[in-house]
């Protein structure tokens, strides 16, 4: 069967400049949630950016496929590839306080792709809205729908952003840190609203986060990202048990455990960072003959 | 990065050596207007009036860019029109930057009572149209050089207080300044030493501007027939004359008004390059 | 603070600005040392005929008293009368100012049409050569003023390519009865295309020359704006949506871009009023601003009066509606 998304060797860069991906491969088939994790500036963020085609103007893929439903999206022209992706796929973006437009009331930023990008019947589109409000813990979907972003905060905010990436049934969902941006007795809450919404629906996840801890509680797959290069592709019951790379070990040893939430903390040991930064040039410079 | 900044660089450069050099012709031909210009520019000969210029048949040796109704020739009209026009420029620009930065200063750095004071002020010569009331001023005050400056300082002072009052409350608020008063200066010395060089840069664009502006106004005063004297050869004066004999005569109109087009658009491009220039950000 | 309170805090603050234009104008018109008492008179007239108009036109007593006497009249709807036309101010102001409105709004739905459309298309082809070319044109509209265009719309328009009428208001041969003053909207509303055409064709080049100013501040301002917006969040996600970029542009970024430019239009748009007075001239154009201009020639003391009040009452206006428009724009203030 196809893969739902098969990322192969992909490499984004800045133009003219460094890797930001350094030839990442990764594969998710439908309903799969996985967890990207890495620290802040490894790239996990711009594989969700480069998949949904928003990779910022300074940066363009220089190498790879990006695989959506067995279709490479990057060989489309702009206006299909954005449909397409558009249909398949939606993003649940890191900071409730911008993501919604303040000039737009909440409902119309849930319904209007429906209405105008799948063609349902406006009515339609709204009874949507506030079941999937509903289905968010929204207490009183009908007000909020006509309130707009402002009038309300970041937690109402996040969820309808959640309710809104799922509002089309899209086939992947891509969580860029969802919960980064928020206050901790949010995170937990705003946390199992989306492994909730995942299960009923069925959808597959890719969960963007540098929290081990999450990614434990909502993933069954995960990929580790140093400098924009895969370090390590696995299961997370076996990462758990068993990391497979010695940096894996060391963010592992670095996170801490909700079971022993006292034990000491280990920072990542230079000797461990010398060792992924000779693995990355090695890469680079294989890449560089190529 | 290097890559950007430096086609900013070229950009900026060749923008500043364009306009710069026509400033340089425009300040040369007036300073040695009498040596180079070809003719009087009032002498008037009925016979040769309406002379078109050196390329066109039925053009007459040493009337370059042709002659008006009355004979004068043009070239030397527009040589001895750029003095006055520099002389307006120059003096009435300083003189506006002058009293319209004092102003924005105190205000945007004292606030309080002055402030309240210089922004009612701005805000009653905002309800001005400003085009009128200079041809109000330079009727009251009568024809003449000095009444055209007046009238141009009069008017466009809120120009400059508006951005330097904005400015100077920006600079005001910066921690650079909380220092110097902790330090002990004067609230005098802390507005010369630490506000003014900050907003000099604006002032220096704006004065650059504001200069095509003055040329501009001084052209629209001779174009009501307000300025200098109703002989003296200014471009103002020369357009107006050319607006009415356009179909005869085209050239009376068009060598002026391209003098005019190209110093005010000069003065405005060397302004814009100077700030980008020397803006501390940028560079 | 409610869009009430707002509002009647501006109105305040613009009553005082219009009485200082009052004073200002009132006290500059009477230093003038041409005497228009010496215009009007008939060759041959006495002293005596002097200090009786003198008397007519109030203009033997102190100017504090002529103020309070004009500035009463004013509050009772009565400026006075023109010296040199002989007729009620109120009228003769009323009777241009229809004129020169139709001209500004004209000139400031080109300036908005040409400023957004330039706008948007940079933004649509950012980073391309056609984003430099709009930048290089915005710079050189912007730093010559509309006189300057006017002059050059003239030779391209007027003498080059004779397409347009370089004076006037309309056409002397096409006189339609007009009731009103507003001909441009009378002659739609007769269905007198014609006539329409035959304005439209009148007003093209002064309403060109005012315009493109604006255009240019408009179109660098949204181009500016438009492309921060593009940049935030929501606009990103609603790429992911599945939009197309054009639409992106118009109906997630264009709004919240537009406030700034809305602003700043305003008041650019008073300098654009205030540009009319010379651009009608330049076209004989038949509006207020030409009629000022006689008006100061003439020593028309209470012509002047009428007409600078009646300019700065449209400023402080336009002022007064930029700014609740953008209140009422603003969903923030709005409900705040």
């Amino acid at each position: 069967m196809t893969a739902l998304l098969e990322i192969e060797n992909l490499s984004v860069a800045l133009k003219n400049g460094p890797r930001l991906l350094r030839s990442v491969s990764l594969r998710l088939d439908r309903g799969e949630v996985r967890g990207l994790v890495g620290e802040s500036g490894a790239g996990k963020s711009m594989i969700g950016k480069a998949v949904l085609g928003i990779l910022p103007r300074s940066a363009e893929v220089v190498e790879g496929r990006i695989l959506l439903e067995g279709t490479d999206i990057l060989t489309l022209p702009p206006a299909e590839r954005r449909r397409r992706i558009g249909r398949i796929a939606a993003l649940i973006p890191q900071d409730p306080l911008t993501a919604l437009n303040p000039s737009h009331r909440i409902g119309p930023q849930i319904t209007d792709r429906l209405v105008d990008i799948l063609g349902w019947k406006r009515e339609k589109a709204e009874a949507r809205a506030l079941e999937l409000l509903a289905e968010v813990n929204i207490s009183a979907p009908a007000r909020v729908m006509r309130n707009y972003p402002h009038e309300l905060s970041g937690g109402m905010r996040q969820r309808i952003l959640i309710a809104s990436a799922f509002a089309a049934e899209p086939a992947l969902i891509i969580a860029d840190e969802p919960t980064t941006a928020l206050d901790v007795t949010v995170q937990k809450q705003i946390l199992k609203i989306i492994a909730g919404m995942q299960a009923r629906h069925g959808t597959a996840l890719l969960f963007v986060t540098h929290d081990l801890g999450v990614v434990s509680k909502v993933c069954q797959s995960l990929s580790v990202l140093y400098a924009g290069k895969v370090l390590e592709d696995t299961q997370v019951a076996d990462f758990f048990r068993a990391p497979g790379h010695a940096y894996s070990a060391a963010l592992l040893a670095a996170t801490p455990k909700y079971t022993d939430p006292e034990g000491s903390l280990m920072p990542v040991g230079p000797e461990v960072l010398a060792a992924v930064q000779a693995e990355v040039d090695a890469a680079d410079r294989e890449w560089r003959h190529v | 990065m290097l890559d950007g900044r430096g086609s900013i660089n070229r950009r900026v450069g060749a923008r500043l050596w364009l306009s710069g050099g026509w400033l340089l012709i425009v300040c040369l031909a007036s300073a040695f207007a009498p040596m180079i210009a070809p003719q009087d520019p009032l002498a008037q000969d009925l016979m040769s009036g309406q002379l078109p210029p050196f390329w066109v048949h039925g053009t007459e040796p040493g009337f370059w860019l042709g002659t008006d109704s009355l004979g004068r020739d043009v070239l030397s009209r527009i040589i001895w029109g750029g003095r006055i026009a520099l002389q307006v420029a120059l003096i009435a620009g300083t003189l506006t930057a002058l009293v319209g930065s004092t102003l924005g200063l105190v205000a945007g750095f004292y606030r309080g009572w002055a402030d309240r004071i210089i922004s009612r002020l701005v805000d009653i010569w905002m309800a001005f149209p400003p085009v009128l009331f200079s041809i109000l001023l330079v009727a009251v005050l009568g024809t003449g050089l000095r009444s055209i400056i007046i009238a141009i300082v009069v008017i466009d002072w809120t120009r400059f207080a508006r951005v330097i009052r904005a400015e100077a409350m920006n600079q005001g608020a910066m921690d650079y300044v909380a220092a110097a008063q902790v330090a002990g200066f004067s609230r005098q010395r802390t507005m010369l030493t630490e506000i003014l060089p900050n907003v000099l840069p604006t002032i220096v664009a704006l004065l650059s501007l504001e200069m095509g502006i003055a040329i501009i106004v001084e052209a629209i005063l001779s174009f009501v027939n307000l300025s200098i004297s109703t002989d003296a050869p200014t471009w103002g004066g020369m357009i107006a004359e050319g607006r009415t004999t356009i179909y005869q005569a085209w050239w009376v109109l068009v060598f002026p008004l391209i003098a005019l087009f190209l110093t005010v658009l000069s003065f405005s491009q060397f302004g814009e390059g100077l700030k980008d220039r020397f803006d501390p950000v940028l560079r | 603070m409610d869009l009430l309170a707002r509002f009647l805090i501006r109105l305040f603050s613009t009553a005082i600005t219009l009485f200082g234009v009052a004073v200002i104008v009132f006290t500059v018109v009477r230093v003038v040392p041409g005497n228009p008492i010496a215009m009007m008179l008939p060759p041959g007239a006495t002293p005596a005929d002097i200090v009786r108009l003198k008397a007519l036109y109030g203009l033997d007593k102190s100017i504090p008293q002529q103020f309070v006497i004009w500035f009463w009249g004013v509050l009772h709807g009565d400026f006075g009368t023109s010296i040199s036309l002989r007729q009620p101010v109120l009228g003769l102001v009323l009777g241009r100012l229809p004129a020169t409105l139709e001209l500004a709004t004209m000139a400031l739905v080109m300036a908005i049409l040409i400023g957004g459309a330039s706008a948007l298309t940079a933004v649509r082809f950012r980073g391309t050569q056609i984003e430099t070319g709009i930048d290089v044109a915005n710079g050189a509209a912007l730093s010559i003023p509309d006189f300057l265009w006017g002059l050059l719309l003239i030779i391209f328009f007027g003498v080059l390519i004779p397409l347009f009428s370089i004076s006037g208001r309309i056409s002397p041969d096409l006189q339609l009865n007009f009731e009103t003053q507003f001909y441009l909207i009378e002659s739609i509303v007769r269905l007198r295309f014609d006539v329409t055409a035959n304005l439209l064709a009148h007003m093209f080049m002064p309403a060109l020359a005012l315009a493109l100013p604006l255009a240019a501040i408009i179109g660098q301002l949204l181009k500016q704006s438009l492309k921060e917006t593009m940049e935030l969040d929501y606009v990103t996600l609603a790429r992911t949506k599945g939009y197309s970029e054009t639409r992106v542009i118009l109906r997630e970024a264009l709004r919240n871009a537009i406030l700034p430019t809305l602003t700043l239009t305003g008041v650019q748009f008073t300098f654009l009023i205030g540009g009319t007075v010379i651009v009608e001239r330049l076209f004989s154009y038949e509006g207020l601003g030409n009629m000022a201009i006689d008006a100061v020639v003439n020593r028309d003391l209470p012509l002047i009066q009428g007409i600078v009040i009646c300019f700065a009452v449209i400023f402080t206006a336009v002022n007064l509606v930029v700014d609740l428009t953008y209140a009422a724009l603003n969903p923030r203030l709005r409900h705040a």
